[in-house]
């Protein structure tokens, strides 16, 4: 019978084995941007490095119809070995990493700079009198927390790395 | 260099690239070749020039190429091969190549490439083809090594042909061509990454038999999957359809894996499909789909389409399921493979159909076909103009008695609908349209693999006029291999699917829509070394079809047909499948169709 389609939408945290090959990340974001799917973030590299596979990590959302249509163009890529949606498979972690730049030339945005990083785990990789470059690991939100509280103290520049995702406990991909 | 990998003891010791990708080809099985030379590929062609294995056959431009290795492929079930050379050669065949994607047909397009060194120097004809094709095709590769050409040859016939069969493109820099390459046979163990599900799932066929057994208005929609599945899959649905007494209906691309003279048949559904049809569809309760993909000129509105079905998907494409239409019961298989085990389940569950509700099904059914939603007036006074449906049913017509191999092949438009409604197909593998990308102009190469192929058959591309002309240089490659293709044009001089469209949806503003100073065919034809022939009035159709057909060699029969002729039923864009509008024969019976729903056109 119509079964009724689920509009809401769901994030989706994807990762995908392929063959490490020239053309495979275009091949990937050319899915996304043809089909008209989001990318949130997504991250790339070399693993397994005896056998020319990398992995690929995808933050997308979508509706279920949508975010299982993208699992299924990923896998019928030719260079695709495995697609796995750890979202849906349970516990999971996702990390990324960002460096971030304050500059800050007074003593008290100095210091508050410095004591809110050492609240979030953040290492100082670089300073000058004028600069930090603060080095931090964790969750999309912590980033955004720690990138949001840094604005006032004088956020100069963020670089992030995008999300890395594994499932928890003995499952692997 | 590396030294070959296979001590091949009667092989000269070193072969260049383009001997290797030869030898690859031949092993195979590929016996022609469709292309175009230039400076890129100059060394295949010096190969090509020095054996006979593979047959090449010169086309004019390069869309033409991959068209014609597209009709090859549908007619014999093999994989049509390409060759062009780099640049304005590769991204000529990008139409053909996207033609070949939307419609699941196996073709290997070898491209030329600059040599390696100048490969992102805006070298001369240099263009970035992977790059260009990589949403053109099913998969493609640059070979820059070597000693990949043979495994990359190999590897890109088994993409081409497995799973959901597509193009693959395979890039050739021209230094690799030149030099020395090791050759490998084609590999014995499985594919790395792509190995395509074709078994289906035992609980999800059983789940299906369930359904199907309890089905009271059940109908069984099949697609091009069943075609591309073999001539096993099409004789495998005969017997199911049979077995279970179910009606069923096909889209454009499955025409003729069902009979189209069997009682069961229902005909096309869809934009152009029959009443009986679509409104099985609409009404059914249970819907097995079989390697068709809910395609828009299919389901119509997608809210309103068949709203109280249960839906049983088989598709060897996992990513065309739960796409357009969610489906209760999906089944990742090879469209054969999948009735088989379909057909093992129904005989093994002891209930039967519910016979007397299948009954009322069929009652209902019939009032339905008593509409003759096909029905034209054809005036048979001398003189009278043709109209295009009859132009189509006296080819139909003829050809059975004649009892010829018949393949025809169409372009886009009015004439191919009219074709899809009128000329029947009893077997696969006869009727090459472009149904995904509805490109214009693929046609008249179509027709010409399939000529290839079949040597002796009749093949006929039925044509419009405006169609015709974008691959009308394709004529000069007919005269030169003399592949006798007869050109069937349905002449209303108007683009006449977008004049429909602009009567129907832009108040009868026909923008751009006729086509002035068209050329005589028939001097046309003459100057291409065919015979051109042509009909104005009723009387003379029949006599012109007969002597094209008894013409040994290539014709083009200029068929003048009713200008003003629309192509009915219809489904508007955006309308549901009990909105369908009918024609004119049907005027003061036009119940079902709501004001609104006319609102809608």
């Amino acid at each position: 019978m119509a079964t009724p389609v689920d509009t809401s939408l769901r994030s989706a945290t994807i990762s995908v084995v392929v063959e490490n090959e020239p053309g495979i990340l275009a091949r990937v974001v050319g899915l996304f941007s043809g089909r008209g799917y989001n990318i949130e973030s997504l991250t790339v590299a070399p693993v397994e490095d005896g056998r020319h596979r990398s992995r690929i990590n995808i933050v997308t959302s979508g509706t279920e119809m949508v975010i299982e249509q993208i699992k299924a163009q990923l896998d019928r890529l030719v260079p695709v070995h495995r697609v796995a949606d750890l979202t849906q498979q349970g516990p999971h972690i996702a990390r990324e990493m960002a460096l971030v730049k304050v500059i800050a030339t007074t003593g008290d945005k100095r210091s508050e700079a410095l004591r809110l990083a050492d609240a979030f785990r953040a290492r100082v990789v670089d300073a000058t009198i004028e600069s930090f470059v603060f080095e931090m690991t964790g969750s999309t939100e912590k980033l955004d927390a720690f990138v949001e509280l840094m604005r006032p103290l004088g956020l100069a520049e963020v670089s992030r790395t995008g999300v890395a995702a594994m499932a928890r406990g003995t499952r692997v991909i | 260099m590396s030294t070959p990998h296979h001590p091949a003891a009667a092989e000269p010791a070193t072969q260049s690239g383009a001997e290797i990708l030869l030898r690859a080809l031949k092993d195979q099985g590929v016996e022609v070749v469709f292309g175009y030379p230039g400076g890129a590929v100059l060394p295949i062609y010096d190969a090509i020039f020095q054996q006979n294995a593979i047959r090449h056959i010169l086309v004019r431009h390069e869309q033409a190429a991959v068209h014609a290795a597209e009709g090859y492929a549908r007619s014999t079930g093999r994989v049509g091969v390409v060759l062009v050379t780099s640049g304005p050669g590769a991204t000529n065949a990008v139409t053909g190549l996207v033609d070949a994607l939307m419609d699941s047909i196996p073709v290997v397009c070898l491209t030329g490439q600059v040599p390696t060194h100048l490969i992102g120097n805006d070298a001369f004809q240099e263009a970035d083809t992977t790059g260009i094709t990589r949403p053109a095709t099913k998969h493609n590769y640059l070979v820059k090594r070597s000693a990949d050409l043979a495994r990359v040859v190999h590897e890109a016939f088994y993409v081409a042909r497995s799973g959901r069969p597509g193009p693959v493109v395979i890039d050739l820099p021209k230094d690799i061509l030149i030099g020395p390459a090791p050759y490998t046979p084609p590999p014995t163990e499985a594919h790395r990454s792509y190995r395509p599900r074709t078994e289906p799932d035992a609980a999800a066929i059983a789940r299906a038999v369930a359904l199907l057994k309890g089905a009271k208005r059940p109908v069984i929609y099949t697609g091009g999957g069943v075609i591309n599945a073999g001539a096993t899959a099409s004789e495998a649905l005969r017997r199911f359809v049979h077995r279970t007494g179910f009606p069923c209906t096909s889209t454009l691309m499955g025409l003729g894996a069902f009979p189209a003279s069997d009682p069961q048949f229902l005909g096309m559904l869809g934009m152009h499909g029959t009443y009986e049809a679509n409104l099985a569809m609409h009404g059914c309760d249970v819907m097995l789909n079989v390697g068709a993909r809910f395609d828009d000129r299919v389901t119509g509105k997608l809210a309103a389409f068949s709203p109280h079905s249960h839906k049983i998907h088989v598709d060897i494409d996992s990513s065309s399921i739960n796409k357009n239409v969610p489906v209760e019961v999906p089944i990742v298989a090879d469209a054969g493979r999948a009735l088989e085990a379909l057909l093992a389940a129904w005989d093994a569950d002891p209930s039967g159909p519910d016979r007397a509700a299948l009954a009322a099904w069929w009652r209902h059914i019939d009032q339905w076909r008593a509409k003759d939603s096909l029905r034209y007036t054809q005036s048979q006074s001398p003189g009278a103009i043709i109209k295009p449906q009859y132009a189509i049913q006296r080819l139909y017509e003829i050809t059975r008695e004649l009892q010829r191999e018949t393949f025809i092949t169409t372009e886009v438009g009015q004439h191919q609908m009219w074709a899809a409604q009128f000329f029947k197909f009893e077997q696969p593998n006869r009727w090459m349209t472009s149904g995904g990308l509805g490109t214009m102009g693929y046609g008249l190469p179509a027709a010409m693999g399939v000529q290839v192929a079949h040597p002796d058959a009749l093949v006929i591309d039925i044509a419009g006029e405006a169609s015709i002309l974008m691959n009308i240089q394709e004529m000069s490659t007919l005269a030169q291999y003399r592949l006798p293709v007869k050109v069937f044009i349905l002449n209303n001089q108007y683009m006449g699917m977008v004049r429909q469209w602009q009567e129907l949806l832009h108040g009868g503003r026909y923008s751009e829509s006729y086509t002035a100073a068209l050329p005589d065919f028939v001097k046309l034809a003459e100057s291409f070394h065919a015979t051109g022939l042509h009909a104005r009035t009723v009387d003379e159709l029949d006599g012109v079809i007969r002597a094209m057909i008894a013409a040994p060699g290539t014709v083009i029969a200029d068929i003048a047909v009713d200008q003003k002729e629309n192509c009915f039923p219809m489904i508007p864009s955006g309308a549901a499948h009990n909105e369908m509008i009918l024609g004119p024969e049907h005027e003061s019976e036009a119940a079902g169709i709501t004001d609104e729903g006319l609102v809608l056109v």
